[in-house]
């Protein structure tokens, strides 16, 4: 081992890591273990018990709840995706140019102004169009959630294009492939794994979101976090912690893939 | 010229505009001959890649036309160009097989799928790498990388083989087995090899032809021995191996050189009565033990087979003598003695500079 200054050496420094990972983590576990419990209570525990999962499952507003959920983050994370896939081709398929830091700002909007202010100016803007059309269908929160996706689907897929060899893509034109070959045959193949990391990453930044859903949906379009915290107006029971818990569990295989996609082989 | 492959008739490319301007290649004209090992060789920056990348189809050129055969092809996109090229970092495609990968431009230019597995299955023999079909790029090492390289550029049999300095990444030893490697390939397969090097020794060993370039102009065409032995100016002469510049004054049809000494040479290069020409004279052209000329001995290098010799005359100019070494290792040479010494007949060369 090469002796030298390491952090790990510091005095302190295993206190500081178990702390912090007691911190991040103890929450979750009690979250997790409660959804277990057979009483009514989030804190006085009763005994092991699956009667809140069973309760949530059967409830018809926790289900109505999911499925707008799951339709609106699979077509935010297609449409963002696709959006973002594109955005990166322009972006990397190219020298340097002019104004490029500006379109990775504009491209990154959403990672940068506070999500409550993209919330207010939807609101108004999605307002007027509600007004001059009569429309209130799902598109506005498909529409606004493919929005904020983008900059969370375009990086992981412009990490990947980055990491690939132009010279590929000139190889591939020197073998007799028309540019639609190369990027059917080239390009495309090897920015895969990139865009299926950024569409999974879209799609749990969608079934996570909590206030520009509050802001955008109409009367009777809770997805599952707007339901929750509605719920938790009212009489906290388990059955939220039961919710919780399976969406922990969604997200914690969804970004299993994730990693496990965006690891380079070698 | 009816057995062309190449020609670069007038060909410029700039890159930049405006005040920024970079002329990578000045009016270049050139033709490569059908079947000839062609090497371009400079340093960096000299314009040698950009040349190559305009016969890939890679550029277009500011101005000035690329034949290939007698078809004008300076506008005509790489796909369609019967050309192919094995870059330096060889861009293999990582998702592909070997055998996938050299079946590529096959498989593109529409080939039936057994034609092109029969003419993948010869390629892999060609370069000795049956055994790794299956294989992905990243399996293998830099030297058979290389090969798969040679073998996907070979496979669509192209009418010229463009190699962007292929053996850079390798080790001297790997380094040395692949030209041969190379010049058998060409050998058998009879293709034109357009090869772009800066190193002066790969160029000698291998080429038919070397075109020797420098900030974007071809300062010298011709075979290896010619551009070793007569280069046109003191670039080619300071590249290509290791030479004794000596400045001289012609004078009654020889060179009076600073020394003061008066040196027979067998070509004037119209310099002149009285005018200031540049000499140049190989190492190991420089014969010492007798002659008309005399060196103080500055310092002696050994390197294995050969000892180089440093010599200062009178004024100071330094010339560098190579010599075989001695059984004994020894060429007994003290540093300080005065050796008399001669530069072998017609071994002298009056330069343009």
């Amino acid at each position: 081992m090469a002796r030298g200054f390491s952090v790990t050496s510091l005095p302190g420094f295993a206190a500081i890591a178990i702390t912090s990972f007691v911190l991040l983590y103890a929450p979750i576990l009690t979250m997790v273990i409660y959804s277990f419990n057979a009483s009514e209570s989030v804190a006085l525990w009763g005994g092991f018990s699956l009667r809140w999962y069973t309760a949530a499952w059967e409830n018809t507003q926790v289900q109505e709840a999911t499925i707008r959920s799951l339709v609106i983050a699979v077509s935010a994370a297609l449409i963002s995706t696709t959006v973002a896939t594109m955005a990166a081709l322009g972006t990397t398929r190219r020298g340097r140019f002019k104004g490029q830091t500006l379109i990775y700002v504009m491209i990154n909007q959403p990672l940068m102004v506070p999500e409550i202010v993209t919330a207010v100016a939807l609101l108004i803007f999605f307002a007027a169009i509600k007004v001059a059309t009569g429309y209130t269908g799902l598109a506005y929160l498909v529409l606004a959630h493919s929005a904020f996706c983008v900059p969370f689907a375009y990086l992981p897929i412009r990490a990947r294009l980055e990491g690939m060899d132009l010279a590929l893509e000139t190889a591939a034109a020197d073998l007799y492939a028309t540019p639609w070959q190369t990027f059917r045959r080239v390009t495309l193949p090897l920015m895969g794994p990139g865009i299926a990391a950024g569409a999974m990453l879209a799609f749990v930044i969608s079934l996570d979101d909590v206030i520009i859903t509050e802001f955008v949906k109409s009367a009777g379009q809770d997805t599952l976090p707007t339901y929750m915290l509605g719920q938790l107006r009212r009489a906290v029971t388990p059955e939220v912690n039961a919710i919780s818990t399976a969406l922990l569990a969604l997200t914690v295989i969804l970004l299993t893939a994730f990693f496990l996609l965006t690891r380079r082989r070698d | 010229m009816a057995d062309a492959a190449v020609e670069a008739r007038s060909a410029s490319k700039e890159y930049g505009s405006g005040d920024r301007i970079v002329r990578a290649l000045r009016d270049v004209s050139l033709t490569i001959r059908k079947g000839e090992f062609f090497t371009l060789l400079g340093p960096s920056g000299c314009g040698k890649t950009t040349l190559l990348r305009l016969i890939a189809g890679f550029e277009m050129p500011t101005s000035g036309t690329i034949l290939l055969g007698n078809r004008d092809i300076s506008r005509m996109p790489p796909y369609q160009r019967p050309v192919n090229t094995v870059f330096q970092s060889y861009a293999l495609f990582p998702h592909l097989d070997v055998a996938e990968n050299v079946g590529f431009g096959l498989t593109m230019r529409g080939q039936p799928k057994a034609e092109v597995e029969r003419r993948v299955a010869r390629m892999l023999a060609l370069v000795k790498l049956e055994a790794f079909a299956g294989r992905k790029p990243q399996q293998l090492s830099g030297g058979q990388q290389q090969r798969v390289a040679l073998a996907r550029a070979l496979a669509p049999s192209p009418e010229v083989l463009l190699l962007d300095e292929p053996l850079s990444a390798l080790d001297l030893k790997l380094r040395k087995e692949m030209q041969l490697e190379l010049k058998r390939l060409q050998h058998e397969t009879g293709i034109t090899f357009v090869f772009v090097t800066h190193d002066q020794e790969e160029a000698l060993t291998m080429s038919d032809r070397i075109g020797v370039m420098r900030d974007g102009v071809i300062l010298q065409v011709g075979g290896p021995r010619e551009i070793y032995n007569r280069p046109v100016n003191r670039f080619v002469a300071d590249f290509i191996g290791e030479t004794n510049i000596l400045a001289g004054r012609t004078e009654a049809g020889c060179v009076r050189l600073g020394s003061g000494d008066l040196i027979a040479v067998d070509n004037l290069n119209g310099a002149a009565e009285g005018a200031a020409v540049t000499l140049a004279v190989r190492p190991e052209q420089v014969r010492i033990g007798a002659g008309p000329l005399q060196g103080r001995v500055s310092n002696t290098v050994y390197f294995g087979t050969d000892t180089h010799c440093h010599l200062r005359m009178a004024d100071d100019t330094e010339v560098v003598a190579r010599m075989q070494s001695p059984p004994s290792g020894d060429v007994g040479l003290g540093e300080g003695a005065t050796v008399a010494f001669d530069f072998v007949a017609g071994a002298v060369r009056v330069l343009e500079d």
